[in-house]
């Protein structure tokens, strides 16, 4: 490790191997310059990975490679390879590979004196110096122990080799098998100590997984945990959990889930743009309708969907789904849906998750459903699958991508029961249920929980035509919900009583007409003797007036001839 | 012993059949190689006289050539011929085991 500029010792540097997944595990890569030892059991993959990691640094990081192997012969190796798509003849021609097969035959050799391993040590720098390589994979060192009847000079030269790729300056992975009790069965973990990798493969319910652990990392953190990986057409692909943290952005923006009166219900506009949508019910009630419909909203869009079935065919679905005006045919041919449909049980839950990553990473839709996801029960206990939904809702949220789950309930009252564990992960809650009343079943649609707006808690009837899907008000009054024939029955009935009480109110109103007219005659009539009490007054005050006038004229007439002095 | 960079041969016979051909792979002049290569010329005179031929290939002169008969241990000795060949590593101080190793004895 070498100071870096501002004074403090610099980093582990490390080594970034291009494998999907480990470069996150390990917070940048393997270490640089150094050995790291991988181990497993047979066929786990420790072949693949290390040959993944030199194909990579080869192809896309300039990074030429050595790969010895003690076990397969180049023709084997190249075989096995080509079906991930690693070209290894181009690579060694474009001189960016090295494969040599180092063949060990034990009833060859007869050991008569002192003996060191230069031979291997001459070897192995001659194919490094001839590419310029950065990286090595020794593919199986176990192969010396084996071979060589001597394990005390084994163990000196392997000690020695190591110091050397080290002292080389190129970034190594050892292989091993997994040992009873240790991690490798002749304990070169005590040699390569920086790093060390484990690979696992367990079968579990009759399915195989595949898990990587990094066991040690020395100079660095990592994650420790056991991280299920995949082998598939790309290569090796670790899932690690994305994110940890819980801190993806979150959108503002809404989406229409399909069905107008639905997205009034949740705050007017529908679901939040990556959000998680749970849909419940029991057998028959609809789910897969909703999350057609929900789907054919997205495409028509122009948005991106893709469909993943675990318990119809798609064609099933799209047959169904037909019968409800939902066409997806013409969806399909514009690329705009992509149906995935597989039993949950023909792989593990992590292989199913893998596989939902690739995909979306791949063709990058805008939503997902998930119909159903209680069929993983099958090969996970409840707290796996919670896991795994946990890990691909972080995953999706992250993207941004709407996720809609149908969900299986068992009916009775322990339907909100069985989804606690799933339902905490969830957004948005729809339950859909068989309302039962008067000889009659009808759908009758909740919206349990929606966070993040304010929804409706009336419960609406939810009916199945050729046109789609309907949301109906149920009849709620004098204590009773009412759906179906019951509603209507019970509407009209409404529908009279109302008339009749218009009619009263019609009746009531000519009446008080009438009244009014009557009240109001007599009205002038008391205004108008009222008036003429007035204009009677008016009068007298003027006549008082007058005559009080004509008294003063006089006297002051009869004054003036009296001569009065006054 | 002499560095050339082409395998050397030791003895010539004058008689036609060389039926032993050697080739010891070394690395370098360390203590081992000289004591194999003296451990090796003994054994042979005194049970391959006249029929042997020896050749030293230098490892750090001509590295491509350990690829070729698969060596690792050094010092190591091939027998080439008579076929089938035979490999024997270490400094040949064990000469009994040496002489099983080229199959000139019976083992015990």
């Amino acid at each position: 490790m070498t100071a870096s500029r501002n004074g403090r010792p610099a980093e582990l540097e490390k080594c970034t191997t291009g494998i999907r997944g480990l470069d996150e595990i390990t917070y940048g890569g393997l270490p640089k310059g150094r050995p790291t030892l991988v181990c497993g059991p047979a066929g786990c993959g420790k072949t693949l990975l290390a040959m993944e990691f030199l194909v990579r640094g080869a192809a896309q990081y300039n990074e030429p490679g050595v790969f010895m192997a003690f076990e397969e012969t180049d023709e084997e190796l190249t075989r096995n390879v080509a079906s991930l798509g690693f070209d290894l003849r181009r690579l060694e021609a474009r001189k960016k590979l090295v494969l040599d097969y180092v063949r060990i035959d034990r009833s060859e050799i007869e050991e008569t004196g002192e003996y060191n391993l230069e031979g291997l040590f001459i070897r192995l720098a001659h194919a490094i110096d001839s590419i310029g390589a950065r990286r090595v994979a020794l593919d199986t060192l176990e192969t010396l122990f084996s071979g060589l009847p001597n394990p005390a000079i084994v163990r000196a030269e392997l000690r020695r080799l190591l110091r050397w790729l080290k002292d080389k300056g190129v970034t190594a992975i050892v292989t091993a098998e997994r040992g009873d009790g240790k991690l490798t069965r002749h304990g070169l973990e005590e040699y390569v100590a920086d790093c060390v990798i484990v690979l696992d493969h367990r079968v579990a319910h009759q399915i195989s997984t595949r898990r990587l652990r990094v066991v040690k990392y020395r100079g660095s953190a990592h994650g420790s945990n056991e991280y299920p990986f995949m082998i598939s057409v790309n290569g090796f692909s670790v899932l690690p959990i994305t994110s940890v943290g819980l801190d993806y952005r979150v959108s503002g923006e809404r989406v229409s889930s399909g069905i107008p009166r639905l997205d009034s219900m949740l705050g007017g506009r529908g679901y939040y743009k990556g959000s998680s949508v749970l849909i419940s019910g029991t057998a028959g009630t609809g789910k897969t309708s909703l999350a057609g419909t929900f789907a054919a909203a997205t495409c028509r869009r122009g948005e991106r969907c893709h469909y993943y079935a675990f318990e119809e065919s798609p064609s099933q679905i799209i047959r169904n789904l037909s019968s409800i005006g939902i066409d997806f045919e013409p969806l399909i041919k514009r690329r705009l849906l992509e149906f995935h449909a597989s039993r949950p049980t023909g792989k593990g839950l992590e292989s199913h998750l893998l596989a939902i990553h690739n995909q979306v990473e791949q063709s990058k839709p805008d939503a997902v459903v998930l119909d159903p996801v209680t069929n993983f029960s099958a090969v996970g206990s409840l707290d796996e699958v919670r896991a795994m939904l946990a890990r691909l809702i972080d995953f999706l949220k992250a993207r941004q991508i709407t996720l809609l789950c149908t969900s299986l309930t068992g009916g009775g009252g322990e339907e909100q029961q069985s989804e606690i564990a799933i339902s905490s992960l969830m957004d948005t809650w729809l339950l859909v249920r068989n309302l039962e009343a008067s000889g009659e079943r009808n759908r009758g649609l909740y919206v349990l929980k929606s966070r993040g707006m304010s929804h409706s808690n009336q419960v609406r009837e939810f009916v199945l035509s050729d046109k789609g899907i309907d949301l109906i008000d149920v009849y709620v009054g004098t204590g009773a919900v009412l759906t179906g024939s019951a509603r209507v029955a019970q509407e009209a009935r409404e529908r009279a009583e109302a008339l009749v009480a218009q009619q009263a109110i019609e009746a009531r109103q000519i009446e008080i007409e009438r009244e009014r007219a009557v009240a109001e005659s007599q009205i002038s009539a008391l205004k108008a003797k009222v008036k003429a009490g007035e204009e009677d007054l008016k009068r007298l005050r003027k006549g008082l007036a007058a005559r009080t006038r004509v008294l003063a004229t006089d006297q002051a007439a009869q004054s003036r001839r009296r001569m009065a002095d006054t | 012993m002499n560095r050339k960079s082409a395998p050397k041969s030791v003895k010539h016979v004058s008689s036609p059949q060389i039926a032993w051909n050697l080739r010891l792979y070394v690395a370098g002049q360390t203590p081992r190689c000289l004591r194999a290569f003296a451990n090796l010329k003994a054994i042979c005179e005194e049970h391959l006289a006249g029929v042997y031929r020896i050749e030293v290939v230098d490892l750090l002169e001509n590295p491509k050539l350990s690829s070729g008969d698969q060596i690792l241990a050094v010092p190591t000795l091939v027998r080439r011929l008579p076929t089938p060949v035979r490999k024997i590593i270490g400094d040949l101080s064990d000469t009994e085991r040496v002489l099983v190793g080229l199959d000139l004895r019976p083992g015990p």
